[in-house]
Formats: structure tokens, sequence, C-alpha cells
């Protein structure tokens, strides 16, 4: 493959950098349609496994017989350069594993969360969780055919989503839709970060 | 259930998923979840030795340069699980663990999302 960026020249294999977005949203809100719009790959599926090793969110010593608790999470991929590689990771759709939220936003650049505007109330508990995390994101109002159609306004106030946050409209299915959605979140990211340049308190991501 | 459980093994009905790490379930390092990982056809080579797990992902990552995620999803192990033996292999020397994204310092975080903001552009 023959890259733009590649003409650093030198035997050393290149040093390649991996960056994520994380799509959240409500279980069967079209994140996985979402992260499919734009990857390479067909979205794939990695599982989490809880066990009683590794959590103390369920006991499983106190449940004979019900040891593991499996989480699914899609992503996709788009490779951007030979040393550059993004992945669109959706969250798991039920919000009692914020456990591994937690692990998907780790050292994310940002976050879309994506709302149906027939389920608004879908999206309460993922805004909460953003809410109270050091992560840019913003909000994509999925708007799937036959949905009522809300003026962003209206939706901001319903979800009484901050004023500093981006609220976009999109169609997930479709590719320049949801690559506005991921160039929105570059963005906000990038201008929250200049921000907090300026206020001399760079915080860490996550 | 193709398998045999290793009968010495007292751990195995208890931390089934574990069973490919003999049980173990703390990485010897983290690797985040988009982590990319390399191998070598020399890695490749001498993965052979280590036991057919550590094989397959050496395999997958010698062509191509693939994620913890994307390891986990193709061979069908669970996150925890992929993430100890992709450990073991960073520090047997069997793959190379590239660099996730800098999470601090203005300059190096700017420049990222520059760079991937310009990728966006051009899908």
């Amino acid at each position: 493959m023959d890259f733009a960026s590649s003409e650093r020249a030198g035997a050393q294999p290149k040093e390649i950098t991996s960056a994520k977005i994380v799509v959240a949203g409500g279980f069967g809100v079209g994140k996985t349609t979402l992260v499919g719009a734009v990857s390479e790959i067909e979205p794939l599926t990695t599982e989490a496994v809880m066990t009683s090793a590794s959590s103390g969110v369920d006991d499983a010593s106190k449940v004979p017989g019900k040891e593991t608790t499996t989480v699914a999470m899609d992503f996709g991929r788009i490779t951007m350069a030979d040393d550059l590689i993004l992945y669109l990771f959706g969250t798991p759709g039920q919000t009692r594993f914020w456990f591994m939220w937690d692990e998907l936003i780790r050292g994310a650049v940002g976050a879309a969360v994506l709302v149906d505007t027939r389920r608004i109330s879908d999206a309460f508990a993922p805004l909460d969780y953003f809410e109270n995390r050091h992560l840019p994101y913003l909000v994509a109002l999925n708007c799937f055919d036959g949905a009522p159609r809300y003026e962003p306004e209206e939706v901001r106030e319903a979800l009484a989503i901050a004023p500093h946050v981006p609220l976009i409209m999109c169609d997930a299915r479709h590719r320049d839709s949801v690559k506005a959605v991921l160039v929105g979140v570059v963005e906000h990211a990038m201008a929250t970060l200049v921000e907090e340049q300026g206020r001399g308190f760079p915080a860490t991501v996550g | 259930m193709g398998q045999p459980r290793q009968p010495h093994d007292p751990r195995g009905a208890l931390v089934r998923p574990y069973a490919v790490t003999r049980g173990r379930t703390e990485p010897q390092r983290d690797i985040p979840i988009e982590a990319v990982l390399v191998a070598s056809q020399a890695n490749v080579q001498e993965a052979r030795f280590a036991g057919h797990d550590k094989y397959r992902i050496a395999l997958l990552c010698e062509p191509r340069a693939q994620s913890l995620a994307e390891i986990a999803a193709y061979h069908r192990l669970p996150l925890g699980v992929a993430r100890v033996l992709v450990a073991d292999m960073v520090a047997d020397g069997l793959l190379a663990l590239h660099s996730a994204a800098p999470r601090q310092g203005f300059a190096e975080r700017m420049d990222l999302l520059e760079r991937v903001l310009s990728g966006l552009r051009k899908l």
C-alpha cells in the first residue's frame, strides 16, 4: 500500500498509533449500524466475561452454577494510514455494565451518544454517564424513517443537554452522515482540548 | 466439547473461560482494548512452540496489525483471556505492542486529533 504519510524512511518497523471513538446509546438505537456504515470490516463482536475473580459486581460465590456474565461490544476499524488506525467501539446496551464503559472510554478521543427520537428516555442513562466523565462527547439524533421529527433544540431541552455539548442530526445507515458525526466528535475534542489548555488544566482522558 | 478439561487443574470448573490461561486472570501488563499488535515472520516461527492459541494469535497479527479487540473477536476468546495471552506474548517477544493514543501532552494529543480528523475527511 502506498500512503502519502509514509515518507519516513528507515529499516525499523514504523510505530503504529491506534485511536478510538466510543459510540454510546441505549439498546437497539443503531450503534452497530452506525459503526458498520464507515468500518472497513464487518463490525466484530468482542465479549468480556465477568467472573467471580474479576468483579465485585456479581458475587458469583453465592450463586452456584452462575459463575459468569458475558458483555458483548461491537466494533469497527478504519485504517487511516500505515501508521494510524481508528477503532469505533459501541458500548454494551445495558447500562448495568458501567464497568465495561469505563474501560471503553479510557484513552478514547471522544464519544457520540446516539439517541432514537422514538425512545428518547433510553438516552437518559448514557447521558448521565458522560456528564460525569471527563471525555468530550456529542449527541447524535438518529433519524429513522417515520421517526417523529423534533427540532434539535426541543430534544436538547427534553434531555437537558448542556449548552456546550454539540447536538447533530444523523442517519446511522448512511456513510456520509456517520462521517459527519465522527468529524463532529473530533472537532469537539479539539475545541475542548484547546479550551483546557487555555485554562492551564489539560486533564488526562478518561 | 472437543477438548477434555485438564484433570490436574482443580480451578477449571470455577474459572472456565480462563482455562487457556491456566486460570490466570491478571495480565502481566495492562493492554488497552484498541492497542495494536504486530508479529514478524520470525515471531510466527517462534510462536509455533508456544501453544495453539498463541500460534494462532501470531498468525493473525503477521500480515496486518490487529488490536486486542480484533484478536479476541476473531479467535472467539473473551477479552480478558486474550489480554492475558497477548501480554504473555509481548513479554516473551512474540508480539510487538504498538501505542494507543497519547493521553497526556497538549501537542501530542492535538497532533493525533488532527490526523484522525484529516483521515475521516478523506473517507
